[in-house]
């Protein structure tokens, strides 16, 4: 065990996979020598070689278009994308091409090796173009597995876990935590199974249901919620193509309640399918309409980026609003 | 149908273009003199000092403020330091109703056209005065008033824009053309060669000027690119191509009044690849000093671009010792005065959050507004820049 922050982790990930398998390679903008503009491949060009880490042009569509290629040659590309927001350019690699290999060709080809990291959400004062949580666009997309952890310790083991799943992965990094989130990451090899939901704390009055950097906030909410009383239970999704239905609706059985939240905005957003989902299932067992808890049907702002997210204290009044209808 | 009418060979001939060298451009020396065999263009005094006075404002404008974002009165800022010729000069070159479409490095451009430093100063702090209402982050600039589109952060996304924009342009038959300013590495990106292939195939009135000042933040040109430069991609799309140096003001004055000539007058698209230096860090939030050495930056800091202008224009008399530092002393005091005031002034109106969005705010996002402001309402300690806007209403 080695203290570090989600940055270290990743990149411990990475040394790992790297180390074990000369086929897994890393490549995107400015990974190579500097490491990443966040230093998440700080180490790896000069341990592995410039074969194996290295920088790209600046072209995202070409950065996942050779990663397609080069993992239906069975190499294990791990692909950077420098901010979720500059994904969209690649967007038609990934939604047409990496989701769609495996179906096409009769499985003749597949592309499982890729993994697809980037940065992902706000609270950084990024305004516009460097605070996007885009998920819920590739949700939409079948033959995709999208993964977001939480801490250091989740970021090693399901990074970890998507380079080794057969299926290509989009693994989105909440960068404000980054640095923020530290804690104890086992040194070796472990991976976390995706397209499992994990229960952080039980409760009997109410879920709630987050990703990544939502679950800080959850966290926080929970606590002002917990003096008044209420007992919570706290589900992190970690994978949200394909989402653990199961530990979700159980969890619902059981409380009657459920508060979803996520950064993106609310129409649209991931959140609208897990409610569609567990009305389905839980329908006479829920005790108030299932809250979602999100960012406004806006663009993301700068100076009003407090405003726009969907913080502590939006969704302790959510959780409020839902034990008292 | 084929389009080409190319020789036919009988035996594999491979060509990599290596052949093609494109030249470079320069007129004006380090020290202020012309090469031999250069001549100066048609630069009145009046355009020269209002060149200069760009660039000093320019770069005054960056120290300053890099300083204020090292303070914490910033969140972020990026320089045009090194590259004040490649953008004044070019810009200068223009007729001031052209549209410029610039990436996020070209303030010059702006500071030439007379954005005034309360303008910078409004967007740089976000607040309420700020065109794009404190939406954006710190150097996204724009002005309907002076013809500088909005800049938009993702790379490249301006160029296929701008072939848009000059087509429109041509149609109007207003004389007009689009300048749109990309840096070496957004030249990787798929948007600019949609660019350039359309701009040629539709003969379009654009100038594309590439900034080639070595960096994508620490990716080398060499890591960018196999070729000789951005120039050679031109030759693809059959397009007239000029190679400058991006430190000579002069250079770049009469090759971009040129390569306008031959947009506005013959439809001819033109690129031009200004070589220089990014002297600064990419970004506030970058250290070059993990990707290159002081010694490489050394030699770029003595073609400084600013310094060789000085020194022609001391060299016609047309500046001195005393006007450069009144400029200067003027200048700083300009900026540090009217940043305090920019500080000072309140953020934009909560409504900001929901208005332009769409052309009216639809009930979805009335709805989320309301409960915003019930929401600060209840909670008015934890929203201090909003809490007072929040009060009116229902």
């Amino acid at each position: 065990m080695t203290e570090m922050n989600m940055l270290q982790a990743i990149n411990s990930a990475l040394d790992t996979a790297m180390a074990e398998n000369e086929r897994v390679l890393c490549f995107g903008e400015d990974v190579g020598v500097f490491g990443g503009v966040f230093r998440a491949t700080s180490n790896l060009q000069q341990k592995y070689g410039k074969a194996r880490c290295f920088n790209t042009p600046l072209v995202e569509q070409g950065i996942i278009g050779f990663a397609n290629g080069l993992a239906a040659q069975g190499s294990v590309p791990v692909a950077e994308i420098q901010f979720a927001d500059y994904i969209f350019p690649a967007f038609d690699q990934i939604v047409n091409e990496s989701a769609k290999f495996r179906y096409r060709s009769g499985n003749l080809f597949n592309v499982g090796g890729l993994t697809i990291r980037a940065p992902y959400g706000g609270g950084i004062a990024g305004g516009l173009y460097h605070s996007q949580s885009p998920e819920a666009y590739f949700a939409h997309t079948p033959g995709l597995k999208i993964v977001v952890p939480r801490n250091p310790h989740q970021a090693k083991g399901l990074l970890l876990g998507a380079i080794h799943d057969p299926n290509p992965t989009l693994f989105f990094e909440p960068k404000r935590l980054y640095r923020a989130s530290v804690g104890d990451v086992p040194d070796e090899d472990y991976r976390l199974p995706l397209g499992e939901a994990e229960v952080i704390k039980e409760g009997t009055d109410i879920t709630l249901l987050g990703w990544g950097a939502q679950m800080e906030v959850i966290q926080q909410a929970v606590e002002l919620a917990e003096k008044e009383g209420i007992s919570c239970e706290v589900i992190d999704l970690r994978t949200i193509l394909p989402w653990d239905v199961e530990t979700v609706a159980n969890s619902v059985l059981k409380t009657g309640r459920l508060v979803v939240t996520h950064e993106a905005p609310l129409t649209g957003g991931f959140a609208g399918e897990i409610a569609a989902t567990i009305q389905d299932r839980c329908f006479l067992y829920l005790e108030s309409p299932i809250a979602r808890v999100t960012g406004m049907d806006t663009p993301f702002p700068l100076v009003l980026e407090k405003e726009h997210l969907p913080n502590h204290l939006k969704v302790y009044e959510a959780i409020r609003a839902s034990v008292e209808f | 149908m084929t389009t080409t009418k190319s020789k036919v060979v009988y035996s594999p001939v491979f060509t990599d273009g290596a052949e093609f060298r494109i030249p470079t451009f320069k007129l004006l020396k380090q020290d202020g003199s012309l090469y031999k065999s250069a001549k100066a263009p048609d630069l009145d005094k009046e355009k020269a000092l209002r060149i200069y006075r760009a660039m000093i404002t320019t770069r005054i404008l960056d120290e300053r403020m890099l300083a204020a974002q090292r303070q914490g009165r910033l969140s972020f800022y990026m320089q045009c330091t090194g590259e004040e010729a490649a953008v004044i000069g070019s810009a200068a070159a223009l007729d001031d109703d052209d549209m410029i479409m610039a990436q996020y490095r070209e303030q010059g451009a702006l500071a030439y056209r007379g954005f005034t430093i309360d303008e910078f100063m409004n967007q740089l702090f976000g607040n309420e005065m700020d065109y794009g209402k404190g939406r954006q982050m710190p150097v996204h600039y724009g002005s309907k008033k002076l013809n500088y589109m909005t800049i938009s952060s993702p790379l490249a996304t301006q160029i296929p824009q701008a072939t848009g924009y000059a087509y429109g342009q041509k149609l109007a038959g207003d004389g007009h053309c689009t300048i749109t300013y990309f840096g070496e590495g957004a030249a990787s990106e798929g948007d600019f060669h949609a660019a350039l292939n359309m701009a040629a195939v539709h003969r379009v009135p654009v100038i594309f000027l590439c900034r080639n000042n070595g960096y994508a933040i620490s990716t080398p040109a060499a890591e960018q690119f196999a070729a000789d430069g951005v120039a050679p991609r031109a030759y693809g799309y059959k397009m007239d191509v000029i190679r400058v140096d991006g430190n000579d003001i002069l250079a770049m004055y009469q090759a971009t009044q040129e390569a306008r000539k031959l947009a506005v007058e013959h439809n001819r698209p033109v690129l031009i690849e200004a070589m220089s230096y990014r002297l600064a860090a990419h970004s506030s939030s970058d250290d070059p000093s993990g990707y290159r050495s002081k010694d490489e930056e050394a030699v770029w800091r003595e073609k400084d671009p600013i310094l060789r202008m000085r020194l022609w224009l001391e060299s016609k008399n047309w500046w001195s010792e005393s006007d450069e530092k009144q400029l200067q002393e003027t200048m700083r005091r300009e900026v540090l005065e009217t940043m305090k005031r920019a500080q000072k002034r309140p953020p934009p109106a909560l409504e900001t959050l929901v208005t332009d969005v769409y052309d009216e705010v639809p009930p979805m996002l009335e709805e989320q507004f309301k409960n915003l402001k019930a929401h600060i309402r209840k909670h008015p300690d934890a929203y201090p820049k909003s809490a007072e806007h929040a009060k009116g209403g229902a």
